[in-house]
Protein backbone atom coordinates (compact mmCIF):
# COMPACT_ATOMS: atom_id res chain seq x y z
CA UNK A 1 0.00 0.00 0.00
CA UNK A 2 2.99 2.31 0.23
CA UNK A 3 3.92 2.28 -3.43
CA UNK A 4 2.35 5.57 -4.43
CA UNK A 5 -1.11 7.11 -4.45
CA UNK A 6 -2.16 5.54 -7.76
CA UNK A 7 -2.48 2.14 -6.13
CA UNK A 8 -4.02 3.29 -2.90
CA UNK A 9 -7.66 2.61 -2.22
CA UNK A 10 -9.36 5.98 -2.72
CA UNK A 11 -11.60 7.12 0.11
CA UNK A 12 -15.16 7.31 -1.20
CA UNK A 13 -16.90 7.87 2.14
CA UNK A 14 -19.16 10.91 2.45
CA UNK A 15 -21.53 12.24 5.06
CA UNK A 16 -25.03 13.60 4.44
CA UNK A 17 -26.73 15.31 7.35
CA UNK A 18 -24.85 13.15 9.82
CA UNK A 19 -25.50 9.89 7.91
CA UNK A 20 -22.19 8.22 7.17
CA UNK A 21 -22.11 6.60 3.73
CA UNK A 22 -19.33 4.22 2.64
CA UNK A 23 -19.64 5.72 -0.85
CA UNK A 24 -21.86 8.34 -2.50
CA UNK A 25 -24.15 5.95 -4.43
CA UNK A 26 -27.70 5.06 -3.42
CA UNK A 27 -30.95 4.17 -5.18
CA UNK A 28 -33.61 6.75 -6.00
CA UNK A 29 -36.87 6.20 -4.19
CA UNK A 30 -39.35 4.03 -6.06
CA UNK A 31 -36.77 2.13 -8.07
CA UNK A 32 -35.52 -0.22 -5.34
CA UNK A 33 -38.68 -1.42 -3.59
CA UNK A 34 -38.30 -1.62 0.16
CA UNK A 35 -34.70 -2.82 -0.08
CA UNK A 36 -35.14 -6.56 -0.34
CA UNK A 37 -36.29 -6.88 -3.98
CA UNK A 38 -32.80 -6.54 -5.44
CA UNK A 39 -30.86 -8.70 -2.99
CA UNK A 40 -30.48 -11.58 -5.49
CA UNK A 41 -28.60 -9.22 -7.84
CA UNK A 42 -26.86 -6.67 -5.69
CA UNK A 43 -25.03 -6.81 -2.38
CA UNK A 44 -26.63 -3.83 -0.65
CA UNK A 45 -23.49 -3.53 1.48
CA UNK A 46 -21.61 -2.31 -1.61
CA UNK A 47 -23.70 0.86 -1.87
CA UNK A 48 -23.82 3.97 0.31
CA UNK A 49 -27.41 3.78 1.50
CA UNK A 50 -30.80 2.23 0.81
CA UNK A 51 -33.64 4.60 -0.05
CA UNK A 52 -37.09 3.04 0.22
CA UNK A 53 -40.10 3.40 -1.99
CA UNK A 54 -42.25 6.37 -0.97
CA UNK A 55 -44.53 5.71 2.00
CA UNK A 56 -47.71 7.42 3.10
CA UNK A 57 -49.83 7.47 6.23
CA UNK A 58 -52.36 5.02 4.77
CA UNK A 59 -51.64 2.31 2.17
CA UNK A 60 -52.08 3.56 -1.38
CA UNK A 61 -53.43 1.53 -4.31
CA UNK A 62 -51.71 3.40 -7.09
CA UNK A 63 -52.98 4.24 -10.55
CA UNK A 64 -54.72 2.16 -13.21
CA UNK A 65 -52.60 0.59 -15.97
CA UNK A 66 -50.81 1.18 -18.26
CA UNK A 67 -48.54 2.87 -15.77
CA UNK A 68 -45.33 3.07 -17.78
CA UNK A 69 -44.27 3.94 -21.30
CA UNK A 70 -40.80 3.99 -22.79
CA UNK A 71 -39.84 7.22 -24.54
CA UNK A 72 -36.64 8.38 -26.24
CA UNK A 73 -33.84 7.63 -23.76
CA UNK A 74 -36.30 7.60 -20.91
CA UNK A 75 -39.57 6.40 -19.53
CA UNK A 76 -42.75 8.04 -18.31
CA UNK A 77 -44.38 6.57 -15.25
CA UNK A 78 -47.46 7.21 -13.22
CA UNK A 79 -47.40 4.37 -10.72
CA UNK A 80 -49.39 6.50 -8.33
CA UNK A 81 -47.10 6.00 -5.32
CA UNK A 82 -48.54 2.54 -4.61
CA UNK A 83 -47.26 1.54 -1.16
CA UNK A 84 -48.11 -0.52 1.90
CA UNK A 85 -48.40 2.44 4.28
CA UNK A 86 -46.04 3.57 7.02
CA UNK A 87 -47.34 1.24 9.76
CA UNK A 88 -47.02 -1.94 7.66
CA UNK A 89 -43.55 -0.77 6.64
CA UNK A 90 -42.42 -0.34 10.23
CA UNK A 91 -43.92 -3.71 11.24
CA UNK A 92 -42.96 -5.86 8.25
CA UNK A 93 -40.02 -4.35 6.41
CA UNK A 94 -37.60 -3.01 8.99
CA UNK A 95 -36.53 -6.52 10.05
CA UNK A 96 -34.60 -7.00 6.80
CA UNK A 97 -33.25 -3.46 6.90
CA UNK A 98 -31.97 -3.97 10.44
CA UNK A 99 -29.86 -6.93 9.32
CA UNK A 100 -27.95 -5.08 6.60
CA UNK A 101 -24.98 -2.94 7.45
CA UNK A 102 -26.08 -0.04 5.23
CA UNK A 103 -27.96 3.08 6.35
CA UNK A 104 -31.64 3.16 5.46
CA UNK A 105 -33.31 6.36 4.32
CA UNK A 106 -37.11 6.24 4.32
CA UNK A 107 -38.85 8.28 1.66
CA UNK A 108 -42.37 9.50 2.42
CA UNK A 109 -45.10 11.81 1.16
CA UNK A 110 -48.54 13.12 2.04
CA UNK A 111 -51.45 15.00 0.60
CA UNK A 112 -51.96 17.37 3.53
CA UNK A 113 -49.50 19.06 5.84
CA UNK A 114 -50.98 17.03 8.71
CA UNK A 115 -50.37 13.72 6.92
CA UNK A 116 -46.72 14.61 6.42
CA UNK A 117 -46.45 15.57 10.06
CA UNK A 118 -48.01 12.33 11.26
CA UNK A 119 -45.74 10.09 9.17
CA UNK A 120 -42.72 12.01 10.50
CA UNK A 121 -43.92 11.46 14.06
CA UNK A 122 -44.22 7.71 13.49
CA UNK A 123 -40.71 7.53 12.01
CA UNK A 124 -39.06 9.63 14.69
CA UNK A 125 -38.39 6.75 17.05
CA UNK A 126 -37.77 3.89 14.62
CA UNK A 127 -34.14 3.00 15.41
CA UNK A 128 -33.38 1.29 12.08
CA UNK A 129 -34.12 4.43 10.09
CA UNK A 130 -30.95 6.49 9.58
CA UNK A 131 -32.79 9.42 8.02
CA UNK A 132 -35.80 10.41 5.99
CA UNK A 133 -36.32 11.84 2.56
CA UNK A 134 -39.35 14.06 2.17
CA UNK A 135 -41.11 13.96 -1.21
CA UNK A 136 -42.83 17.32 -1.64
CA UNK A 137 -43.84 16.74 -5.28
CA UNK A 138 -47.42 15.91 -4.22
CA UNK A 139 -50.58 17.97 -4.61
CA UNK A 140 -51.98 19.58 -1.46
CA UNK A 141 -55.60 18.42 -1.46
CA UNK A 142 -56.57 21.16 0.98
CA UNK A 143 -55.15 23.90 -1.25
CA UNK A 144 -56.80 23.11 -4.57
CA UNK A 145 -54.18 20.53 -5.49
CA UNK A 146 -51.23 22.88 -5.77
CA UNK A 147 -48.04 20.87 -5.48
CA UNK A 148 -46.27 21.58 -2.16
CA UNK A 149 -42.89 21.68 -3.83
CA UNK A 150 -43.86 24.36 -6.35
CA UNK A 151 -44.75 26.97 -3.73
CA UNK A 152 -42.03 28.23 -1.34
CA UNK A 153 -44.48 28.92 1.50
CA UNK A 154 -46.21 25.53 1.21
CA UNK A 155 -42.85 23.77 0.98
CA UNK A 156 -41.55 25.58 4.05
CA UNK A 157 -44.76 24.78 5.94
CA UNK A 158 -44.37 21.04 5.38
CA UNK A 159 -40.64 20.99 6.02
CA UNK A 160 -40.92 22.88 9.32
CA UNK A 161 -43.68 20.60 10.65
CA UNK A 162 -41.78 17.47 9.64
CA UNK A 163 -38.60 18.88 11.16
CA UNK A 164 -40.43 19.46 14.44
CA UNK A 165 -42.00 15.97 14.53
CA UNK A 166 -38.92 14.06 13.45
CA UNK A 167 -36.88 14.55 16.58
CA UNK A 168 -33.18 14.33 15.84
CA UNK A 169 -33.42 12.28 12.64
CA UNK A 170 -31.70 13.74 9.57
CA UNK A 171 -34.14 15.29 7.08
CA UNK A 172 -33.51 15.30 3.33
CA UNK A 173 -35.98 17.24 1.19
CA UNK A 174 -36.49 16.01 -2.38
CA UNK A 175 -37.35 18.76 -4.85
CA UNK A 176 -39.49 18.72 -7.95
CA UNK A 177 -37.92 20.21 -11.09
CA UNK A 178 -41.30 21.40 -12.35
CA UNK A 179 -40.79 24.97 -11.18
CA UNK A 180 -39.52 28.21 -12.67
CA UNK A 181 -36.65 28.62 -10.23
CA UNK A 182 -35.64 25.60 -8.17
CA UNK A 183 -33.25 27.65 -6.02
CA UNK A 184 -36.18 29.51 -4.43
CA UNK A 185 -37.69 26.24 -3.20
CA UNK A 186 -34.28 24.92 -2.14
CA UNK A 187 -33.65 27.97 0.03
CA UNK A 188 -37.16 27.78 1.51
CA UNK A 189 -36.52 24.15 2.49
CA UNK A 190 -33.13 25.00 3.97
CA UNK A 191 -34.53 27.85 6.06
CA UNK A 192 -37.38 25.61 7.27
CA UNK A 193 -34.92 23.10 8.67
CA UNK A 194 -33.86 20.69 5.91
CA UNK A 195 -30.49 19.03 6.57
CA UNK A 196 -29.94 18.17 2.91
CA UNK A 197 -31.59 18.54 -0.50
CA UNK A 198 -32.06 15.85 -3.10
CA UNK A 199 -32.90 16.83 -6.65
CA UNK A 200 -34.38 16.23 -9.09
CA UNK A 201 -37.62 14.28 -9.01
CA UNK A 202 -39.14 13.37 -12.41
CA UNK A 203 -40.06 15.99 -14.98
CA UNK A 204 -43.76 15.90 -15.89
CA UNK A 205 -44.27 14.56 -19.38
CA UNK A 206 -46.74 13.03 -21.75
CA UNK A 207 -46.59 10.56 -24.63
CA UNK A 208 -49.30 9.81 -27.18
CA UNK A 209 -50.15 6.71 -29.17
CA UNK A 210 -50.84 8.36 -32.52
CA UNK A 211 -52.95 5.50 -33.84
CA UNK A 212 -55.40 5.42 -30.95
CA UNK A 213 -54.78 9.15 -30.21
CA UNK A 214 -54.76 8.25 -26.53
CA UNK A 215 -52.10 8.98 -23.92
CA UNK A 216 -49.76 6.02 -23.53
CA UNK A 217 -50.33 5.84 -19.78
CA UNK A 218 -53.71 5.72 -18.07
CA UNK A 219 -52.98 8.75 -15.88
CA UNK A 220 -52.40 10.78 -19.10
CA UNK A 221 -49.49 12.70 -17.55
CA UNK A 222 -46.55 11.08 -15.81
CA UNK A 223 -43.01 11.60 -14.61
CA UNK A 224 -40.18 11.44 -17.13
CA UNK A 225 -36.99 9.76 -15.94
CA UNK A 226 -33.90 8.20 -17.47
CA UNK A 227 -30.90 9.59 -19.37
CA UNK A 228 -33.16 12.00 -21.29
CA UNK A 229 -33.39 14.24 -18.22
CA UNK A 230 -29.75 14.14 -17.10
CA UNK A 231 -28.54 17.47 -18.55
CA UNK A 232 -31.54 19.22 -16.97
CA UNK A 233 -30.76 17.54 -13.65
CA UNK A 234 -27.05 18.43 -13.75
CA UNK A 235 -27.97 22.06 -14.44
CA UNK A 236 -30.45 22.17 -11.55
CA UNK A 237 -28.06 20.50 -9.10
CA UNK A 238 -25.42 23.03 -10.12
CA UNK A 239 -27.84 25.89 -9.36
CA UNK A 240 -29.01 24.43 -6.05
CA UNK A 241 -25.45 23.83 -4.86
CA UNK A 242 -24.75 27.55 -5.37
CA UNK A 243 -27.94 28.55 -3.54
CA UNK A 244 -27.74 26.53 -0.30
CA UNK A 245 -25.15 25.59 2.32
CA UNK A 246 -26.53 22.13 3.11
CA UNK A 247 -25.38 19.05 1.16
CA UNK A 248 -27.11 18.19 -2.13
CA UNK A 249 -27.82 14.71 -3.51
CA UNK A 250 -27.88 14.66 -7.31
CA UNK A 251 -30.49 12.60 -9.16
CA UNK A 252 -31.47 12.32 -12.80
CA UNK A 253 -30.74 9.75 -15.48
CA UNK A 254 -27.52 8.33 -14.04
CA UNK A 255 -26.61 5.15 -15.94
CA UNK A 256 -22.82 4.98 -15.49
CA UNK A 257 -20.01 6.13 -13.20
CA UNK A 258 -19.21 8.95 -15.65
CA UNK A 259 -22.80 10.21 -15.33
CA UNK A 260 -22.51 10.14 -11.53
CA UNK A 261 -19.22 12.05 -11.68
CA UNK A 262 -20.91 14.93 -13.52
CA UNK A 263 -23.17 15.45 -10.51
CA UNK A 264 -20.29 15.17 -8.03
CA UNK A 265 -18.18 17.65 -9.98
CA UNK A 266 -20.94 20.28 -9.98
CA UNK A 267 -21.10 19.85 -6.22
CA UNK A 268 -23.43 17.01 -5.27
CA UNK A 269 -22.14 15.20 -2.17
CA UNK A 270 -23.86 11.99 -3.24
CA UNK A 271 -26.01 10.66 -6.07
CA UNK A 272 -29.11 8.54 -6.50
CA UNK A 273 -29.55 6.03 -9.30
CA UNK A 274 -33.12 5.43 -10.47
CA UNK A 275 -34.30 4.11 -13.80
CA UNK A 276 -30.97 2.37 -14.42
CA UNK A 277 -31.79 -0.13 -11.65
CA UNK A 278 -34.70 -1.40 -13.74
CA UNK A 279 -32.42 -2.10 -16.68
CA UNK A 280 -29.44 -3.52 -14.81
CA UNK A 281 -30.12 -4.63 -11.25
CA UNK A 282 -26.38 -4.68 -10.50
CA UNK A 283 -25.71 -1.21 -11.90
CA UNK A 284 -25.05 0.59 -8.60
CA UNK A 285 -22.16 -1.74 -7.76
CA UNK A 286 -20.73 -1.06 -11.22
CA UNK A 287 -21.08 2.69 -10.68
CA UNK A 288 -19.24 2.50 -7.34
CA UNK A 289 -16.46 0.46 -8.98
CA UNK A 290 -16.30 2.94 -11.85
CA UNK A 291 -15.98 5.95 -9.53
CA UNK A 292 -13.21 4.16 -7.66
CA UNK A 293 -11.38 3.35 -10.90
CA UNK A 294 -11.71 6.97 -12.04
CA UNK A 295 -10.21 8.18 -8.76
CA UNK A 296 -7.24 5.82 -9.12
CA UNK A 297 -6.64 6.87 -12.70
CA UNK A 298 -6.85 10.55 -11.85
CA UNK A 299 -4.73 10.17 -8.72
CA UNK A 300 -7.55 11.24 -6.44
CA UNK A 301 -7.13 9.98 -2.88
CA UNK A 302 -10.44 11.25 -1.51
CA UNK A 303 -13.78 11.76 -3.23
CA UNK A 304 -14.03 15.22 -1.66
CA UNK A 305 -11.30 16.36 -4.05
CA UNK A 306 -13.86 15.79 -6.82
CA UNK A 307 -17.00 17.12 -5.16
CA UNK A 308 -17.62 20.68 -6.33
CA UNK A 309 -14.41 20.72 -8.39
CA UNK A 310 -16.10 22.26 -11.42
CA UNK A 311 -13.65 24.47 -13.31
CA UNK B 1 -31.21 -18.99 -8.98
CA UNK B 2 -32.01 -15.99 -11.10
CA UNK B 3 -29.01 -14.24 -12.53
CA UNK B 4 -28.03 -11.56 -15.01
CA UNK B 5 -26.30 -13.45 -17.82
CA UNK B 6 -23.90 -11.23 -19.75
CA UNK B 7 -23.66 -13.49 -22.71
CA UNK B 8 -24.00 -13.81 -26.48
CA UNK B 9 -26.37 -15.01 -29.13
CA UNK B 10 -25.86 -18.47 -30.62
CA UNK B 11 -28.45 -18.12 -33.39
CA UNK B 12 -31.30 -15.85 -34.46
CA UNK B 13 -33.46 -17.24 -37.16
CA UNK B 14 -36.72 -16.26 -38.89
CA UNK B 15 -39.21 -19.14 -38.71
CA UNK B 16 -42.29 -17.46 -40.23
CA UNK B 17 -42.93 -13.96 -41.53
CA UNK B 18 -41.99 -11.63 -38.61
CA UNK B 19 -41.51 -14.54 -36.17
CA UNK B 20 -38.01 -15.37 -34.92
CA UNK B 21 -36.38 -17.86 -32.63
CA UNK B 22 -33.21 -16.93 -30.79
CA UNK B 23 -30.81 -19.22 -28.96
CA UNK B 24 -28.75 -17.53 -26.25
CA UNK B 25 -25.73 -19.04 -24.49
CA UNK B 26 -26.70 -19.51 -20.83
CA UNK B 27 -24.64 -22.01 -18.83
CA UNK B 28 -26.56 -23.27 -15.80
CA UNK B 29 -29.85 -21.70 -16.82
CA UNK B 30 -31.77 -24.90 -17.47
CA UNK B 31 -31.47 -26.39 -14.01
CA UNK B 32 -33.25 -23.38 -12.51
CA UNK B 33 -35.87 -22.62 -15.18
CA UNK B 34 -39.38 -23.89 -14.61
CA UNK B 35 -42.16 -24.01 -17.22
CA UNK B 36 -43.87 -20.64 -17.65
CA UNK B 37 -41.04 -18.44 -16.42
CA UNK B 38 -39.61 -15.53 -18.40
CA UNK B 39 -36.45 -13.52 -18.95
CA UNK B 40 -35.75 -9.80 -19.33
CA UNK B 41 -33.72 -9.31 -22.50
CA UNK B 42 -31.35 -6.46 -23.24
CA UNK B 43 -29.25 -5.66 -26.25
CA UNK B 44 -25.95 -4.91 -24.59
CA UNK B 45 -24.40 -1.46 -24.96
CA UNK B 46 -27.36 -0.33 -27.01
CA UNK B 47 -29.65 2.57 -26.39
CA UNK B 48 -32.44 2.67 -27.57
CA UNK B 49 -34.27 0.72 -26.47
CA UNK B 50 -33.66 1.85 -22.91
CA UNK B 51 -35.68 -0.79 -21.11
CA UNK B 52 -35.36 -4.53 -21.30
CA UNK B 53 -38.09 -6.59 -22.92
CA UNK B 54 -39.80 -9.57 -21.27
CA UNK B 55 -39.89 -12.87 -23.16
CA UNK B 56 -41.25 -16.22 -22.13
CA UNK B 57 -38.65 -18.99 -22.07
CA UNK B 58 -39.44 -21.35 -24.94
CA UNK B 59 -36.99 -24.08 -24.04
CA UNK B 60 -33.53 -24.81 -22.70
CA UNK B 61 -31.04 -27.34 -23.99
CA UNK B 62 -27.52 -28.14 -25.05
CA UNK B 63 -25.80 -27.68 -28.39
CA UNK B 64 -23.54 -30.70 -28.89
CA UNK B 65 -19.77 -30.44 -28.57
CA UNK B 66 -18.21 -29.54 -31.90
CA UNK B 67 -15.43 -31.32 -33.76
CA UNK B 68 -12.79 -28.85 -32.56
CA UNK B 69 -13.22 -30.31 -29.10
CA UNK B 70 -15.22 -27.33 -27.81
CA UNK B 71 -17.54 -28.50 -25.06
CA UNK B 72 -21.31 -28.60 -25.40
CA UNK B 73 -23.05 -25.28 -24.95
CA UNK B 74 -26.10 -24.78 -22.78
CA UNK B 75 -28.66 -22.40 -24.24
CA UNK B 76 -32.02 -20.89 -23.57
CA UNK B 77 -34.32 -20.18 -26.46
CA UNK B 78 -36.92 -17.47 -26.94
CA UNK B 79 -39.44 -16.97 -29.73
CA UNK B 80 -40.57 -13.49 -30.62
CA UNK B 81 -42.71 -11.59 -33.07
CA UNK B 82 -41.47 -8.30 -34.49
CA UNK B 83 -44.10 -5.83 -33.32
CA UNK B 84 -42.24 -2.66 -32.34
CA UNK B 85 -39.03 -0.84 -31.84
CA UNK B 86 -37.27 -3.33 -29.56
CA UNK B 87 -38.06 -6.46 -31.55
CA UNK B 88 -37.13 -4.66 -34.80
CA UNK B 89 -33.63 -4.18 -33.33
CA UNK B 90 -33.55 -7.80 -32.15
CA UNK B 91 -34.26 -9.20 -35.62
CA UNK B 92 -31.03 -7.61 -36.85
CA UNK B 93 -28.86 -9.39 -34.27
CA UNK B 94 -26.51 -12.20 -35.19
CA UNK B 95 -24.68 -15.12 -33.67
CA UNK B 96 -21.92 -13.78 -31.43
CA UNK B 97 -23.65 -10.47 -30.59
CA UNK B 98 -23.47 -9.49 -26.91
CA UNK B 99 -26.75 -9.54 -24.98
CA UNK B 100 -27.86 -9.58 -21.37
CA UNK B 101 -30.53 -11.89 -20.06
CA UNK B 102 -31.95 -11.62 -16.57
CA UNK B 103 -33.73 -14.72 -15.37
CA UNK B 104 -35.40 -17.08 -14.93
CA UNK B 105 -38.05 -14.78 -13.47
CA UNK B 106 -41.55 -15.00 -12.10
CA UNK B 107 -43.88 -17.78 -11.05
CA UNK B 108 -44.34 -20.53 -13.61
CA UNK B 109 -47.06 -23.11 -14.13
CA UNK B 110 -47.99 -25.52 -11.39
CA UNK B 111 -47.96 -29.11 -12.60
CA UNK B 112 -51.48 -29.98 -11.48
CA UNK B 113 -52.84 -33.47 -10.90
CA UNK B 114 -50.94 -36.17 -12.86
CA UNK B 115 -54.12 -38.27 -13.01
CA UNK B 116 -55.89 -35.67 -15.14
CA UNK B 117 -55.65 -34.87 -18.85
CA UNK B 118 -53.81 -31.66 -19.72
CA UNK B 119 -55.17 -29.31 -22.36
CA UNK B 120 -52.81 -26.52 -23.42
CA UNK B 121 -54.35 -23.60 -25.30
CA UNK B 122 -51.98 -21.31 -27.19
CA UNK B 123 -52.68 -18.30 -29.37
CA UNK B 124 -49.95 -17.10 -31.75
CA UNK B 125 -46.74 -16.24 -29.90
CA UNK B 126 -48.58 -17.22 -26.68
CA UNK B 127 -47.52 -20.76 -27.49
CA UNK B 128 -44.03 -20.04 -26.15
CA UNK B 129 -44.37 -20.74 -22.40
CA UNK B 130 -46.42 -23.88 -23.07
CA UNK B 131 -43.53 -25.85 -24.58
CA UNK B 132 -41.58 -26.54 -21.39
CA UNK B 133 -44.86 -27.28 -19.64
CA UNK B 134 -45.73 -29.87 -22.31
CA UNK B 135 -42.22 -31.32 -22.11
CA UNK B 136 -42.60 -31.73 -18.36
CA UNK B 137 -46.25 -32.87 -18.17
CA UNK B 138 -46.14 -35.38 -21.00
CA UNK B 139 -44.02 -37.61 -18.74
CA UNK B 140 -47.00 -38.14 -16.43
CA UNK B 141 -50.23 -37.26 -18.19
CA UNK B 142 -51.79 -37.19 -21.65
CA UNK B 143 -51.17 -33.69 -23.06
CA UNK B 144 -53.12 -32.05 -25.89
CA UNK B 145 -52.22 -28.75 -27.50
CA UNK B 146 -54.87 -26.55 -29.09
CA UNK B 147 -53.12 -23.91 -31.14
CA UNK B 148 -54.87 -20.95 -32.71
CA UNK B 149 -53.80 -18.09 -34.97
CA UNK B 150 -55.16 -15.60 -37.47
CA UNK B 151 -53.53 -17.30 -40.44
CA UNK B 152 -51.16 -20.22 -40.99
CA UNK B 153 -48.24 -17.80 -40.55
CA UNK B 154 -49.17 -17.52 -36.86
CA UNK B 155 -48.96 -21.28 -36.28
CA UNK B 156 -45.49 -22.00 -34.92
CA UNK B 157 -43.34 -24.98 -33.95
CA UNK B 158 -46.30 -27.35 -33.65
CA UNK B 159 -44.19 -30.26 -34.90
CA UNK B 160 -41.85 -29.77 -31.92
CA UNK B 161 -44.78 -30.40 -29.59
CA UNK B 162 -45.69 -33.49 -31.63
CA UNK B 163 -42.17 -34.82 -31.22
CA UNK B 164 -42.71 -34.70 -27.45
CA UNK B 165 -45.70 -36.98 -27.84
CA UNK B 166 -48.29 -34.22 -27.54
CA UNK B 167 -51.47 -34.49 -29.62
CA UNK B 168 -51.84 -31.19 -31.48
CA UNK B 169 -54.88 -29.50 -33.01
CA UNK B 170 -54.68 -26.33 -35.08
CA UNK B 171 -57.25 -23.69 -35.91
CA UNK B 172 -56.94 -20.47 -37.88
CA UNK B 173 -59.38 -17.60 -38.20
CA UNK B 174 -59.18 -17.76 -42.00
CA UNK B 175 -58.98 -21.54 -42.35
CA UNK B 176 -55.58 -21.38 -44.05
CA UNK B 177 -54.29 -24.13 -41.75
CA UNK B 178 -56.19 -26.68 -39.66
CA UNK B 179 -59.77 -26.01 -38.73
CA UNK B 180 -61.42 -22.67 -39.62
CA UNK B 181 -62.56 -20.77 -36.53
CA UNK B 182 -61.43 -19.97 -33.02
CA UNK B 183 -59.35 -22.18 -30.79
CA UNK B 184 -62.03 -21.76 -28.11
CA UNK B 185 -64.49 -23.76 -30.21
CA UNK B 186 -62.03 -26.65 -30.19
CA UNK B 187 -61.61 -26.26 -26.45
CA UNK B 188 -65.37 -26.61 -25.87
CA UNK B 189 -65.38 -29.84 -27.87
CA UNK B 190 -62.35 -31.26 -26.09
CA UNK B 191 -63.82 -30.47 -22.70
CA UNK B 192 -66.95 -32.38 -23.60
CA UNK B 193 -64.74 -35.36 -24.39
CA UNK B 194 -62.36 -34.88 -21.43
CA UNK B 195 -64.45 -33.18 -18.73
CA UNK B 196 -61.82 -34.00 -16.12
CA UNK B 197 -59.02 -32.11 -17.89
CA UNK B 198 -56.97 -29.22 -16.51
CA UNK B 199 -56.39 -26.27 -18.83
CA UNK B 200 -53.28 -24.07 -19.27
CA UNK B 201 -53.49 -21.04 -21.51
CA UNK B 202 -51.40 -18.24 -22.99
CA UNK B 203 -52.26 -15.88 -25.83
CA UNK B 204 -53.99 -12.59 -26.60
CA UNK B 205 -56.17 -11.31 -23.77
CA UNK B 206 -59.52 -11.72 -25.61
CA UNK B 207 -58.64 -15.39 -26.15
CA UNK B 208 -57.58 -15.89 -22.54
CA UNK B 209 -60.81 -14.23 -21.40
CA UNK B 210 -62.92 -16.51 -23.59
CA UNK B 211 -61.03 -19.56 -22.30
CA UNK B 212 -61.67 -18.42 -18.75
CA UNK B 213 -65.41 -18.06 -19.42
CA UNK B 214 -65.56 -21.60 -20.78
CA UNK B 215 -63.52 -23.12 -17.94
CA UNK B 216 -65.30 -21.18 -15.19
CA UNK B 217 -68.71 -22.37 -16.46
CA UNK B 218 -67.60 -25.99 -16.15
CA UNK B 219 -65.44 -25.68 -13.06
CA UNK B 220 -62.33 -26.68 -15.01
CA UNK B 221 -59.05 -25.70 -13.30
CA UNK B 222 -57.32 -23.05 -15.40
CA UNK B 223 -53.88 -21.44 -15.22
CA UNK B 224 -53.16 -18.50 -17.50
CA UNK B 225 -49.93 -16.75 -18.41
CA UNK B 226 -50.36 -12.99 -18.78
CA UNK B 227 -48.30 -10.37 -20.55
CA UNK B 228 -47.77 -6.82 -19.34
CA UNK B 229 -45.64 -3.78 -19.95
CA UNK B 230 -42.86 -3.93 -17.39
CA UNK B 231 -39.69 -1.99 -16.68
CA UNK B 232 -37.81 -4.14 -14.15
CA UNK B 233 -39.23 -7.69 -14.09
CA UNK B 234 -38.36 -8.17 -10.41
CA UNK B 235 -41.24 -6.47 -8.58
CA UNK B 236 -39.71 -3.05 -7.99
CA UNK B 237 -41.23 -0.70 -10.58
CA UNK B 238 -44.87 -1.76 -10.03
CA UNK B 239 -45.54 -0.95 -13.68
CA UNK B 240 -46.99 -4.36 -14.59
CA UNK B 241 -49.73 -4.81 -12.01
CA UNK B 242 -53.08 -6.48 -12.64
CA UNK B 243 -56.11 -6.39 -10.38
CA UNK B 244 -56.51 -9.49 -8.25
CA UNK B 245 -59.81 -11.17 -7.34
CA UNK B 246 -61.65 -9.12 -4.75
CA UNK B 247 -59.99 -5.85 -5.77
CA UNK B 248 -61.99 -2.77 -4.75
CA UNK B 249 -61.18 0.91 -4.59
CA UNK B 250 -61.20 0.72 -0.79
CA UNK B 251 -59.27 -2.55 -0.59
CA UNK B 252 -57.02 -2.58 -3.62
CA UNK B 253 -55.39 -5.84 -4.56
CA UNK B 254 -52.81 -5.24 -7.24
CA UNK B 255 -50.59 -8.16 -8.26
CA UNK B 256 -47.28 -7.74 -10.08
CA UNK B 257 -47.38 -9.73 -13.31
CA UNK B 258 -43.62 -10.18 -13.03
CA UNK B 259 -43.54 -11.60 -9.53
CA UNK B 260 -46.98 -12.91 -8.51
CA UNK B 261 -47.23 -14.10 -12.15
CA UNK B 262 -46.86 -14.24 -15.08
CA UNK B 263 -48.80 -17.47 -14.47
CA UNK B 264 -51.94 -17.12 -12.36
CA UNK B 265 -54.68 -19.49 -11.34
CA UNK B 266 -57.77 -18.04 -13.00
CA UNK B 267 -59.44 -17.65 -9.59
CA UNK B 268 -56.70 -15.23 -8.45
CA UNK B 269 -57.63 -12.57 -11.03
CA UNK B 270 -60.32 -9.93 -11.35
CA UNK B 271 -61.58 -10.93 -14.80
CA UNK B 272 -63.99 -8.04 -15.01
CA UNK B 273 -61.09 -5.59 -14.68
CA UNK B 274 -58.92 -7.53 -17.14
CA UNK B 275 -61.82 -7.11 -19.55
CA UNK B 276 -61.39 -7.28 -23.26
CA UNK B 277 -59.26 -4.37 -24.39
CA UNK B 278 -58.34 -3.82 -28.01
CA UNK B 279 -57.74 -7.09 -29.80
CA UNK B 280 -54.12 -6.22 -30.60
CA UNK B 281 -53.16 -5.38 -27.02
CA UNK B 282 -51.22 -8.59 -26.52
CA UNK B 283 -48.78 -8.13 -29.34
CA UNK B 284 -48.24 -4.52 -28.43
CA UNK B 285 -46.92 -5.31 -25.01
CA UNK B 286 -43.87 -7.11 -26.32
CA UNK B 287 -42.72 -4.19 -28.37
Amino acid sequence: MSNGTMHKQPNLAVEIAGIKLRNPVMPASGTFGYGEEYTPYLDVETIGAIVTKGLSLKPKAGNPTPRIAETVSGMINAIGLQNIGIDAFITDKTEFLRRVNTPVIVNFFGNTREEYGEVARRLADVPDVAGVELNISCPNVKQGGIVFGTDPAAAAGVVSLVRKNLGSKPLIVKLTPNVTDITVIARAAEEAGADAISCINTLTGMAIDVKTRKPRIANRIGGLSGPAIRPVAVRMVHQVVQAVKIPVIGIGGIMTAMDALEFLIVGATAVQVGTANFIDPGVMADIVAGIERFCREEGIADIHELIGSLR
Amino acid sequence: MMKNYKTRILSNQEIAPDYYRMKILAPGFGQHARPGQFVMFRVQRSMPPLLRRPFGVFRTGFLPADCDGMPEKEYLEILYKVVGHGTAIMRELHSGDAVEVLGPLGRGFEPGDPQREKILVGGGIGLVPLFMLAEDRVKESPVRLLMGGRTRDDILVVTEFERLGVETYVSTDDGSLGEEGFVTQMLERKLRKYPDAEVYCCGPLPMISAVNTICAAQNVPLQVSLEALMACGVGACLGCVVKGAGHTEEHPRYLCTCKAGPVFHAAELDWHALGTPAADSCEGCKS
